[in-house]
């Protein structure tokens, strides 16, 4: 387990934002939020309805462009203005509906707008498709995280809900090189299924890919996060850890029960 | 925590005895196999009520006769694959068939560049589609609605309501035949086929045609996974325009004439064999061969009614119950997606 | 996004600027020549790109100008808008119409067409009777059953002494020009049993051994052509429900080699028309008068206005058979009579 401690001076932050500012109109969703991610770790970033952890993630995968404040990747200040920008920059995003297309296949999936092409002219000039090889890498990156499926020839609807996240999931673990983004993952699935994607993201960390989860699902963040980020009023209220606080102590800061500790 | 689903991914696709097995699932789980087990058993059915049905002649005849509505439906496919409707394929056509005649009889413009404007002149109606549906955001049928009305105005205008006759022979190429154990076939036939098959090749390998199918599964994953969802849907509807214009170029072979009053019910009709064929009209779902069988339905349904002498009151209605049917096994088949 | 608005706006400038330039041209063409308080009529067509209409909407024009009145036009958009229709008799009737001539998309139009009567508006049809025919205070129509019969005379002629197969290229369920050409066909040509009231259904006879429907469309003539002849290569008699699907089964019979071999017989007269009986790809087609219709509505709203006695009634506005090949016994004009009355 590669676990981080919770403040290091020795090792720099891999992805950070420091003092975000983000206005919609009167309202202001982030009135100064900074953000740490260490390498390998999973973070989880939990608050209530509002506190504004929606808008720290789409700052920080570049669907939103922040009004005020900065984002560094490695040291080095960076601006996404798409979410092509933050993918190129190697941040993948799990979204909450999964953003498949049903009817395709997983492969396809997989592959969708980074298809592999034949070689030669078939693919230069009729940009033929490779199908046999995003198969077979699609079959190796789904082993690789130990999600079972038939084959990888089946439509994406045919699946079960945990395995239509494992294909999701699957997708930013095999393309993300820094960082993967997963939002509420567990959200629509139940029992069983919620602990096979625990299982997954357990694996994605393995791997070596630091994780950032927005969650609702306190026992599963405790089980799975390094360390805990919570959002309160737009900012970042406090880092914990599974160690250090309890389930309902966290609760109470979110809430602002308690102050920040 | 062990309660990962049933064991490791594989692959087992290539051995030859397993893809024996699954393209026999596939065929009877596959979108066209209900189009061609109906395009069968409507033959077998004329076939037994009429002799003069399953002769050569008569066959090459219904081909001959789909290929209006068959090479229109093909462009037609490809936008409703995106989720998307064309209501002006006909009155493009008719637009097509009158600048293509009327330039190279009363202008004296060689026949192969009046050809290429007229195809031009097709695409560029598709490309107005395109702009308003992507980027004015309005819906396509009612973008198509208004691009009909204008396109059937402009053929009233230009064409002065007068057929345009004598077209020049390279116009009428297509019409020509040659035989095939005795019968004879028109290149448009040809020319038909060859189209499909470069749409079903386009569609099925390539990365343009994966994502069409992609667009209209889920337009705003396609977004996110990078694609320009603006630049394709515009290609798409180009696509069928210049496509539509083919139609023009064959329509044009087989009567000889350009009929400012061509097509003009062709809107309807290449839905209807798109729907036919096994095509979604939610997007994402389908295949353009089953639009083929679907047209090949309609035409030989028409066909065979003639010859058995039934009133074509029984062609309207069987057509209708047909969609009606087409539609509901699309929709009962499918309904995973939706929940 | 600043893209599209540039898009839309634009659209609006054309459409403003379209609709602009067309109204002070047709604002133009219909002006009388007199100045003093004048008689308005009314035509409304089916639609404005069918040649019939535009023939029938000319000869409104010239009869307008020639009486000194004021004509205000209108048609559907497309066969069978019948709302564009009745807005137009509603707006009719405001502007103070003394008559209005229509030919009905379809019967929904004839409550419009009742309240326009209640306020002392002559209505008349043309072309097409509504349903029931006394909505209407009159029609100035063709025969359409009468035009079937005289090509059906003329093939009877040509005919004698020889086994007719026939084959009927009609127009599609509905309208009851389409029954009651073929009809009038059928009971011309010696077919017994048949009279004018039958308006919606097909009457038959062992001769013909094929029927097939064409919309009224080349492409679609052409089919049923094809098809006709694969069910019975010997056909040597066709029948067709206009011009364009004669045209259309001409080719058929060509390309099968049989064109010269095989008589075709159609109905209505446009110019194109008579240009295929010359060519000799059409034997023998029955004129009608679009014009006609129109003209002489015209002149019936004006004779209500000034004197305030409505006509009634059906009115027969002539059928003419035009041949290049007469036959003894079935009056018939030429093809330059045919030409010079010719619409379209």
């Amino acid at each position: 387990m590669s676990a981080q401690p919770e403040s290091s001076s020795t090792v720099e932050p891999l992805f950070q934002a420091l003092g975000i500012v983000k206005r919609f109109g009167h309202v202001t969703a982030l009135s100064g939020a900074d953000f740490d991610l260490y390498p390998g770790e999973v973070l989880a970033v939990i608050g209530d309805n509002g506190a504004g952890k929606s808008t720290l993630i789409k700052v920080l995968s570049g669907a939103l462009q922040p009004d005020e404040g900065e984002i560094r990747l490695d040291g080095e200040a960076v601006t996404f203005k798409t979410p092509l920008d933050a993918r190129r920059a190697g941040i993948e995003t799990v979204y909450q509906d999964l953003a498949v297309a049903p009817a395709l296949d997983i492969a396809s999936n997989l592959f969708l707008g980074r298809e592999l092409r034949r070689g030669g002219p078939l693919g230069q000039v009729l940009r033929m498709l490779d199908k046999r090889a995003m198969r077979k890498e699609a079959t190796r990156a789904l082993a690789e995280l130990n999600i079972g499926v038939q084959s990888v020839r089946a439509a994406v609807q045919d699946l079960s809900g945990g395995q239509r996240q494992g294909v999701a999931v699957a997708r930013a673990a095999a393309w993300g090189r820094r960082v993967v983004i997963m939002d509420e993952p567990t959200a629509a699935l139940g029992v069983k299924e919620t602990a096979q994607v625990v299982e997954l993201i357990k694996r994605v960390r393995e791997r070596g890919l630091p994780v950032i989860l927005i969650s609702h699902d306190m026992p599963h963040v405790f089980e799975l996060a390094d360390r805990i980020h919570i959002m309160r009023l737009g900012k970042r209220a406090a880092v914990v850890t599974p160690q250090s606080h309890t389930m309902q102590e966290a609760v109470a800061i979110m809430t602002g029960a308690t102050a920040a500790a | 925590m062990s309660t990962v689903e049933s064991g490791a991914t594989t692959d087992r696709g290539d051995a030859p005895l397993e893809r024996l097995l699954q393209f026999g699932r596939a065929a009877v789980g596959n979108p066209i196999a209900g189009p061609l087990g109906a395009l069968a058993l409507a033959m077998i059915f004329f076939s037994f009520q009429s002799e003069q049905f399953l002769q050569g002649p008569n066959l090459s005849l219904i081909l001959q006769q789909t290929v209006e509505v068959g090479v229109l439906a093909i462009g037609q496919t490809l936008i409703i694959l995106t989720a998307g409707i064309d209501l002006s394929c006909g009155a493009v056509m008719a637009f097509g068939m009158i600048v293509m005649t009327k330039l190279a009889v009363h202008s004296g413009v060689p026949a192969i560049p009046a050809i290429l404007l007229g195809v031009l002149a097709c695409a560029a109606f598709g490309l107005v589609n395109g702009l308003f549906v992507t980027k004015v955001r309005l819906p396509a049928f009612i973008v198509t609605l208004g691009t009909f009305n204008i396109a059937m105005a402009l053929v009233h205008i230009y064409s002065n309501e007068e057929t345009i006759a004598n077209p020049p022979s390279a116009m009428t190429f297509f019409g020509r035949t040659f035989s095939i154990g005795g019968t004879d076939i028109t290149y448009a036939v040809v020319l038909m086929l060859a189209l499909y098959a470069l749409f079903w090749f386009v569609l099925t390998q390539t990365t343009w045609g994966n994502h069409i199918y992609a667009v209209g599964n889920n337009p705003e994953a396609t977004r996110l996974a990078g694609i320009r969802t603006d630049r394709l849907l515009i290609s798409v509807y180009v696509v069928a325009g210049a496509i539509y214009g083919l139609a023009a170029l064959l329509l044009i072979a087989r009567t000889e004439v350009g009929d400012p009053n061509a097509g003009q019910t062709d809107n309807l009709d290449s839905i209807t064999a798109v729907v036919l064929g096994g095509t979604s009209l939610f997007g994402g779902r389908g295949a353009v061969i089953g639009t083929l069988f679907g047209a090949l339905i309609v035409g030989v349904f028409r066909n065979g009614l003639v010859l058995m002498g039934v009133s074509s009151v029984y062609q309207i209605l069987i057509t209708g119950i047909l969609v009606i049917l087409a539609v509901s096994v699309d929709q009962l088949t499918h309904r995973k997606e939706r929940g | 996004m600043r893209f599209s608005r540039w898009l839309v706006s634009l659209m609006g400038v054309l459409t403003v600027s379209l609709a602009l330039l067309v109204g002070l041209s047709s604002a133009r063409s219909d002006a009388p020549a007199q100045n003093t308080a004048t008689i308005k009529v009314g035509l409304i067509t089916k639609t404005d790109t069918n040649p019939f209409f535009v023939k029938m909407k000319q000869g409104a024009q010239k009869q307008a100008r020639a009486l000194g009145v004021t004509l205000l036009t209108a048609a559907g958009k497309i066969d069978g808008d019948a709302a564009t229709q009745i807005t137009a008799i509603e707006n009719m009737v405001s502007a103070g119409v003394k008559g209005i001539l229509i030919t009905p998309s379809n019967d929904s139009v004839v409550p419009a067409i009742r309240k326009a009567r209640a306020k002392g508006v002559l209505v008349i049809a043309l072309d097409t009777p509504p349903n029931p025919a006394s909505a209407v205070d009159a029609l100035f129509a063709t025969n359409n059953f009468t035009a079937g019969v005289l090509i059906g005379k003329y093939a009877k002629v040509l005919f004698k002494g020889k086994t007719p197969k026939i084959a009927m290229l009609d127009l599609f369920p509905g309208p009851s020009v389409g029954y009651l050409r073929h009809n009038g066909f059928l009971s011309g040509f010696g077919v017994a049993g048949i009279t004018q009231k039958d308006s919606t259904k097909y009457k038959t006879s062992p001769d013909v051994v094929c029927s097939a429907d064409t919309s009224g469309d080349q492409a679609k003539g052409q089919t049923a052509m094809e098809t006709c002849l694969q069910k019975s290569p010997d056909i040597n008699l066709v029948y067709t429900i206009n011009e364009p699907a004669a045209a259309g089964a001409y080719t058929a019979l060509k390309n099968a080699g049989k064109a010269g071999k095989v008589t075709v017989v159609s109905v209505d007269g446009g110019c194109a028309g008579v240009r295929n009986v010359k060519a000799g790809v059409i034997a023998a087609t029955s004129q009608q008068y679009p014009l006609k219709m129109a003209s002489r509505g015209v002149q019936a709203v004006v004779n209500y206005a000034k004197t305030g006695k409505k006509v009634s009634g059906y009115t027969d506005t002539g059928v003419n058979l035009i041949t290049a090949k007469p036959v003894a016994g079935v009056p018939s004009k030429g093809l330059a009579f045919g030409l010079a009355n010719c619409w379209g």
